[in-house]
């Protein structure tokens, strides 16, 4: 444990330490929605519609900035929605394949823009690569403080729309019919997750970010059957996550952050899988030896007792 | 809004003003194919009204879209006279069961408070009233004591009783449902069947998507008849013959009994077999 301190002893790494817990926590709330609307591959394309935006915006601007790569993520998120939704409309395509087309498509779009970047005549260039494709360790205290500020956006929205957000990951026709704007509110959802796909590009890339989005809520849902304890588990063990990538990263040497964090994601997810109540595989083995001790001793009970009757019968 | 353009013989609408649900040239179409053609027709208000069709006829299809859920691509919806949008909170709506996923993460009652989120605006949470109100209608579709169930572990016609009692809570005068006895067993049907007395007691108006045509004379005061485009309209006694019904269904409906289908008044009201 001394070594959890002594990482927290410097600054750098206190500030990389909240950056992925927040990026955790975020990813994990809006996670749950995009998940309970099976989506989730949605958030994964998304995620990768986001580089080539993010390219765009740097060749545009020549900054290196989240407000400005937010914008850019958020126009071609956006566009990606369009043409997801357009493919579906209008082909005999089903989602699953448009997501594919679409995913595929900007991502390359984003890698032919990023060496363009790369070998062009970008000044300030330096370690985008990098920046995309995830490197917490040169997260700062200013990328930290952005980073809080869209997580807590995010959150907000979240806690303020609940209701909303619910009803329209249930029942999106009844919503419709109690007249809420439910395209408007699908929206917002989407774009809530290119806030958390931004917010979470430095510390673990465009890549790996779809794996925050859904590993932390799938885990959730093992372990809850109420939607609000689900987003709280959920964000909780995307923020565990980080928190551990974060801390086994820097405590052996060479290991990257993002990874280290999405497979400690993964470990959350299979001790959920394991342990959960009742939809777990441990519970499920426990209730099925439990039925199965109670019939057999139902039935014992039924034959000493038929028995027993029929002992009486004969002596009386 | 004027008195003119009620039907004659709904007086209770007329003398109230306008009818619960006027359609007036209602269409629909997917893609190319036009799914629904120009339906017109005029509730009489304190009615359940049972619509009938085959399969593909565009029942589902008409009422979602006079509740605005699906683009029209021609015609108006009148609810008492006025635009839907200025009367949702009139309407009640009771989907289709398989339209939602059954696994998500909630109870009974949660998906019945769902019902209040209307007059609750945006930011309000459903509080102990609206529980209390809740609780109130689970019991008046049988399922007080599923409340804290969650929604998974419930069997089909629980499902649909709690989806009844998200209706009921939105304490509407005008409700649409779709299929609410597809697949359901006897003692849902049974629960929705006091349930839609009880409304039409209340002057309330119920529109039914309903495809058991064996029960249609025992269950509604009116019957719509519909394929595509709108076959016949009115009360059932007179529309609910074999004439239309053949009319309706075309050749489909030689594997019915004809027995069942009561051409005249003389057979219906009596008890079902």
């Amino acid at each position: 444990m001394s070594n959890f301190f002594t990482m927290l002893a410097d600054p750098n790494m206190r500030w990389i330490f909240f950056g992925c817990m927040l990026l955790g926590l975020s990813s994990g709330v809006i996670g749950s929605f995009t998940y309970l609307r099976k989506q989730s591959l949605v958030g994964d394309t998304l995620a990768h519609a986001a580089l080539p935006g993010i390219c765009i915006a740097f060749m545009l601007t020549g900054v290196k900035s989240i407000g400005i790569f937010l914008i850019g993520a958020t126009l071609a998120g956006i566009v990606a929605t369009f043409g997801i939704g357009y493919i579906t409309r209008h082909s005999r395509l089903k989602q699953d394949a448009a997501l594919g087309i679409v995913l595929s498509s900007f991502f390359g779009l984003g890698i032919v823009l990023l060496t363009f970047i790369q070998h062009g005549d970008y000044g300030n260039q330096a370690g985008l690569d990098k920046f995309l494709f995830g490197q917490a360790a040169a997260m700062v205290g200013s990328d930290v403080m952005t980073m809080s500020v869209m997580s807590a956006f995010l959150v907000t929205i979240c806690a303020l729309l609940f209701k909303q957000f619910k009803l329209i990951s249930f029942d999106p026709g009844f919503a419709k019919g109690l007249g809420y704007n439910v395209g408007l509110l699908e929206q917002l959802l989407m774009l809530l997750v290119v806030v958390a796909v931004v917010a979470g590009v430095q510390a673990v890339g465009v890549v790996l970010i779809a794996a925050l989005l859904i590993t932390p809520a799938v885990s959730a849902r093992y372990w809850t059957n109420r939607l609000g304890t689900m987003i709280i588990l959920s964000g909780a063990f995307g923020a565990l996550s980080g928190a551990l990538g974060t801390w086994i990263s820097s405590s052996v040497s060479n290991l990257p952050t993002g990874p280290v964090t999405v497979l400690a994601a993964t470990a959350v997810f299979v001790l959920s899988v394991l342990l959960g109540p009742e939809r777990g595989l441990l519970a499920k083995r426990i209730l099925q030896a439990r039925v199965k001790r109670s019939f057999l001793k139902e039935n014992e009970v039924l034959h000493t007792a038929s028995g027993e009757r029929m002992k009486g019968e004969t002596a009386g | 809004m004027s008195i003119s353009n009620a039907i004659p013989g709904a007086s209770a609408a007329a003398t109230q003003g306008a009818s619960p649900l006027a359609i007036n040239g209602l269409s629909v179409a997917y893609q190319k194919k036009p799914v629904l053609r120009g339906v017109t027709f005029e509730v009489n208000e304190g009615e359940l009204i049972g619509v009938i069709g085959p399969n593909g006829a565009g029942k589902s299809t008409m009422i979602k879209a006079a509740l605005g859920l699906i683009p029209a691509i021609g015609g108006e919806v009148l609810v008492y006279g006025k635009s839907l949008k200025s009367q949702r909170r009139l309407i009640g709506y009771v989907p289709q069961r398989e339209s939602v996923d059954w696994d998500f993460p909630t109870n009974a009652l949660d998906v019945v408070l769902m019902g209040t989120y209307g007059r609750l605006g945006w930011y309000r949470r459903p509080g102990a009233k609206e529980k209390a109100f809740a609780l109130d209608c689970l019991s008046k579709v049988g399922m007080a004591d599923f409340a804290d169930r969650q929604i998974s572990q419930l069997s089909g016609g629980q499902q649909q009783r709690v989806f009844l009692a998200r209706a009921l809570v939105q304490d509407a005068k005008l409700y649409f449902m779709d299929e609410p006895f597809a697949g359901v067993d006897a003692a849902t049907e049974k629960a929705i069947i006091t349930l839609l007395q009880e409304l039409k007691r209340q002057g309330k108006t119920v529109i039914v998507v309903h495809h058991d045509l064996a029960t249609v004379k025992q269950y509604f005061d009116s019957v719509l008849l519909l394929n595509v485009e709108l076959q016949a309209f009115g009360p059932t006694e007179t529309t609910f013959t074999q004439e239309q019904l053949q009319h309706t269904y075309g050749g489909r409906l030689s594997f019915l009994d004809p027995g069942s289908l009561a051409v005249s008044g003389a057979g219906g009201g009596g008890g079902r077999p």
